[in-house]
Order: structure tokens, then C-alpha cells, then sequence
């Protein structure tokens, strides 16, 4: 992909309606609009419900196949697939996070987790499935172990945020936890080799080129060894880690700070997401989608990053959240205020023709 | 949560005239002094009086810019330390849900110089959670703030699984509060 010499569009495939309050959370099942599969995503919402929607193979649309609903009794906050595409996690401000199966067509809820004090604000799998984190308001990150009959266990509650935790990410490759939290920080959660104990192996706040208001959203590159987070700050953060160290496990592959991309919003950034192919998009509260791409023009230092392209007014309201599909066709998903969920394709015009990328 | 006031002798301004409604108001157009109607009354968490009569809020504390579509509300707590500052900026947001159309967006904010925490104040409006105050402010209940000045009977913590008297409890906030 040659981001120098083509011109970027985001063009808006469909808007998914049906949620009747603001949409907080997206995500595309894994394993799903490839090999013929067709795409599925799940957003949740304040409405209280989880909808999931599949896309037609032949028309190309997607309709919303299913409606979770009378289980969780508040806003339903962030929801997200196991890698196998199993299970589905629904975090809500009910305090619960409920487990939901695939079974044959209509979704149950086999387990609900509860533990956390106040509402919990996300949930995310580790790369085998094993394990599954939460975090929420009452400051602390839980890390479950996903045990056989999908029973699930608590094998450590984590302190050490002093505020609000807003979003737990798990790195794609290895079992190392990230949290971004209201105190303007990302911590790093690593298991202690020797004791098994869960603990806090870095904190990434305003004295390491951090943050200073609340961090939002954090993700990864395909290769995890860099992470991009935004932030109440408007600006978005690239960290990154020598990935070698950090896969030898010898536990000390600390994360540094080498970009801070600010300038480009002037209200709160939600979400953001980096796609497989290098991507980074940012939802935000002025309505707009952005993409950022790096470019490793520069010998002497890393690559620089840059905005690709604005999509102004991508939705009506505040973006909650975006989400890349893991399919070919680069469809990003975004959630917003507006209750309405959009897919959009990323095509290039080159020579005048417009054509979708590879 | 403190026991005593927060502020025990506020200053108290006499009410000020009301703003007549014309026919010629433009129903469409978000008129300042109308969005004001709407949070001038909504009573101080601790004091039986009006926002308004504590000068907590003032016609200048609301500026509508129309093209933008941004609605900014400044408003200043009676003193420099009040942790009330937030739950006044809850209720204003909530108070104001349904007076705008949905593109505007409105930002609450302390005026400059009149809080010691005037940044985390700010900060605090600015999340995202805060566009649905009413969960908001039950979690504050839930947390042990006092209602008192909501006048409503106290909510029950929720402890069934599908508790649909959640719903009825939601109208009854908007019904019974914020409204005078």
C-alpha cells in the first residue's frame, strides 16, 4: 500500500439502525468475513441490549441476526469475542459482564460475572482465550481464568489505578495486560514468573511523555511491538517496545514513548484502532473519523507519523468507537451518540479511477 | 461524603425578572436566555434556593454559538472548594438533555478563577459517561450523596438481575426533580 502517491476516501457502505440509545462498543467476530464466512459484529449500547449483525453474502448488507436483551439492567458498555468466536463478553454498568454462547443461531447467556464494585467499562480476551480482563469504575482491573463448562474464575483483582479505569487491552501476542484509566495513565499488568502474581510492571503516565487527562482506548500493531492510545488530552500517543525483548519473557521489555500526534482533533478522542495493515483510526467527540498512517522516511529517527484523511461529520454525533475488520476488504466499523452504527471501505483513487485495496 | 455544609452562609440574590416569550421566537434557533429558563431554578445541593439566586448561574453564563453548534454554560460554585461543583454540572447537563438539537454539543464548565479545582471540574464534565447523567448521578446515590435537596424518596440498590423498576425509577428522577 503506498500511502505517499494515492488519495485516501472512506466511503460509507451502510448505517446500521436499531439501537434505540447511544451505541457505546463494537466488535467484529473473529474469524468471520473471510474464506467465505460471513462478516459478524456486535455492538452494545444504552439501550441495555447487544445487537449482532451479519452481513448477506449475496447482497453485501448486513442485517441485525439477534437482539441480547433482558439480562443486563444498565447501558451496556463494551463487548468483545473470544479469538475463537466462540463466546461473546458483555461488559455493562450493571457491574456484571455477562458470557453469551453461539448456540446454533440463538445466543445464551451462560455466565455472569460479578465481583466489580460499581459499573465496569471493558472486558477483553488474551490471544489463546484463557483469560479474560475487566475494568471498571471502582478503580480496579480483574483478570478471569476461562475454565472448561464456561465457568470462569477471578485469579487476581488489581489495584493500582487511583481512578476510573476506562479500557483493558490485552497485548495480541503475549500475556501482558494494558490498561488506560482516568488517571491519565496506562499501567502494564505481567504475571510474576516466579509467584504467579499478577502485578503492575509499568505505569506509562504524564512523567514518561504520558498523557495528561484521561486516556481512553489503547491498541496495537499486528506485530505488537507498538501500541497507540488517545486521550482527553487531544492527542494520540505511539508507544513502543523491543519486541524481542518482550517475547524472550524475561519480563523487562519496558514500553517508551515515540510520537505524540496533537494538532488534529480539538475535542476528546474515544477510541482508536490500528488496522493489520498499519492503519490508525480515531473515533472522536467532534463527530469525525481520522487516519493516521507512519512513514519510515526519516533514517535517523522512527517513522513519523501523519493524518491520511479526515472524514468530517461521520456521524451525527459524538464517535464512541471504531473498530478495523480483520477482512479483506478494509471495512472499519464505527459506533456512535447518534445510536446508529456505520460501515465504511477504504478505497484509493489513482489515476482517476477509484478502486478498493487489495 | 462530608457531614456539614459545604457552604453554610451562601449569599442569596433576589430573583431576577423573568424573559417573556414572543411568538416571533424562532422555535428552531437555540436561543441562549431560553436554554437558561430551563437551569436557572434548578436548586443548589445543599441551600433551599435557586442557582440563580446564588449566582451560581447567571443569564451571561450560557453562549450559543449557532454555526458551530456549541452550547457553553460557565457557572460558578458559591465558593472555591465546593465538591458540589460536579453534581451542579451533572444536573445542568441532565436538566438540558432534551432543550437543544442533537447536533449541538454542549460543554459545561466553572468559570475561570472561581474554583481551585476548576481544571478537574472541567474534566469531569468532559467525560463520556456524563451524557447520561441520570446513571450518573444514581451511582453518586448508590455511592452515599445525599438527595436531600432532590426530594425524592431514596432509591433501593439494585439487587435483582432484571429489575425493570429501574425504568420507573429513571421517570420518577425526571419527574419528581430538576423541575420547579
Amino acid at each position: 500500500m503506498n500511502f505517499a502517491e494515492e488519495n485516501f476516501d472512506l466511503k460509507e457502505i451502510q448505517k446500521l439502525e436499531g439501537h434505540t440509545d447511544r451505541v457505546w462498543n463494537l466488535a467484529w467476530k473473529p474469524a468471520t468475513g473471510v474464506g467465505g464466512v460471513p462478516a459478524v459484529l456486535s455492538s452494545c449500547s444504552g439501550d441495555k441490549t447487544v445487537r449482532i449483525w451479519e452481513q448477506s453474502p449475496a447482497t453485501g448488507y448486513f442485517q441485525c441476526k439477534a437482539v441480547l436483551e433482558e439480562t443486563h439492567t444498565r447501558t451496556v458498555r463494551s463487548c468483545a469475542w473470544s479469538p475463537s468466536g466462540k463466546l461473546l463478553a458483555t461488559a455493562s454498568f450493571d457491574a456484571t459482564t455477562a458470557i453469551w454462547e453461539d448456540v446454533g443461531g440463538d445466543f445464551e447467556c451462560v455466565s455472569a460475572l460479578e465481583g466489580h464494585e460499581n459499573e465496569v467499562k471493558s472486558v477483553s480476551w488474551n490471544a489463546s482465550g484463557s483469560l479474560l480482563a475487566t475494568c471498571g469504575r471502582d478503580k480496579s482491573v480483574w483478570i478471569w481464568e476461562v475454565l472448561p463448562h464456561n465457568e470462569f474464575e477471578c485469579v487476581s483483582v488489581l489495584q493500582g489505578h487511583t481512578q476510573d479505569v476506562k479500557m483493558v487491552q490485552w497485548h495480541p501476542t503475549m500475556d501482558i495486560l494494558f490498561s488506560c484509566s482516568y488517571d491519565n495513565s496506562i499501567k502494564v499488568w505481567a504475571e510474576d514468573g516466579d509467584t504467579d502474581d499478577w502485578h503492575c510492571a509499568q505505569t506509562l503516565g504524564e512523567l514518561n511523555s504520558g498523557h495528561t487527562s484521561t486516556v481512553w482506548s489503547l491498541s496495537f500493531n499486528a506485530t505488537g511491538d507498538k501500541m497507540v492510545s488517545c486521550s482527553d488530552d487531544l492527542t494520540i500517543k505511539i508507544w513502543a517496545t523491543d519486541i524481542i525483548q518482550l517475547q524472550s519473557g524475561n519480563g523487562n521489555a519496558p514500553w517508551t514513548h515515540i510520537s505524540t500526534l496533537s494538532g488534529y482533533h480539538d475535542r476528546t478522542i474515544f477510541s482508536v484502532h490500528w488496522s493489520r495493515e498499519g492503519i490508525i483510526c480515531s473515533g472522536s467527540a467532534d463527530d469525525a473519523i481520522r487516519l493516521f498512517v507512519g512513514c519510515e522516511d526519516d533514517l535517523v529517527g522512527g517513522p513519523t507519523y501523519k493524518l491520511l484523511l479526515k472524514k468530517d461529520k461521520a456521524h451525527d454525533m459524538d464517535v464512541n468507537a471504531v473498530q478495523w475488520s480483520s477482512k479483506e476488504n478494509k471495512c472499519l466499523a464505527s459506533a456512535s451518540d447518534d445510536g446508529t452504527i456505520k460501515i465504511w471501505e477504504l478505497t484509493t483513487t489513482s489515476r482517476g479511477q477509484k478502486k478498493l485495496l487489495p | 461524603m462530608t457531614l456539614g455544609l459545604i457552604n453554610a452562609n451562601p449569599v442569596v440574590h433576589a430573583k431576577k425578572e423573568r424573559h417573556a416569550r414572543t411568538d416571533d421566537d424562532d422555535f428552531l434557533a437555540v436561543d441562549p436566555l431560553e436554554i437558561y429558563e430551563h437551569v436557572r431554578d434548578i436548586r443548589d445541593p445543599e441551600h433551599p434556593y435557586s442557582l440563580e439566586q446564588l449566582s451560581v448561574l447567571s443569564e451571561e453564563s450560557v453562549t450559543v454559538d449557532e454555526k458551530l453548534g456549541r452550547i457553553l454554560i460557565t457557572f460558578t460554585p458559591t465558593i472555591q472548594h465546593c465538591s458540589m461543583a460536579t453534581v451542579i454540572g451533572l444536573c445542568l447537563r441532565e436538566k438540558l438533555k432534551d432543550c437543544f438539537p442533537p447536533h449541538f454539543k454542549v460543554d459545561i464548565k466553572v468559570a475561570p478563577g472561581s474554583h481551585a479545582n476548576e481544571e478537574s471540574v472541567c474534566k469531569y464534565m468532559r467525560q463520556a459517561e456524563v451524557r447520561i447523567g441520570l446513571e450518573i448521578l444514581y451511582s453518586l446515590l448508590l455511592d452515599g450523596l445525599s438527595w436531600s435537596f432532590l426530594q425524592f424518596q431514596p432509591y433501593k440498590p439494585l439487587t435483582t438481575r432484571k429489575d425493570d423498576k429501574w425504568e420507573k425509577k429513571k421517570i420518577g428522577i425526571r419527574n419528581l426533580n430538576l423541575k420547579y
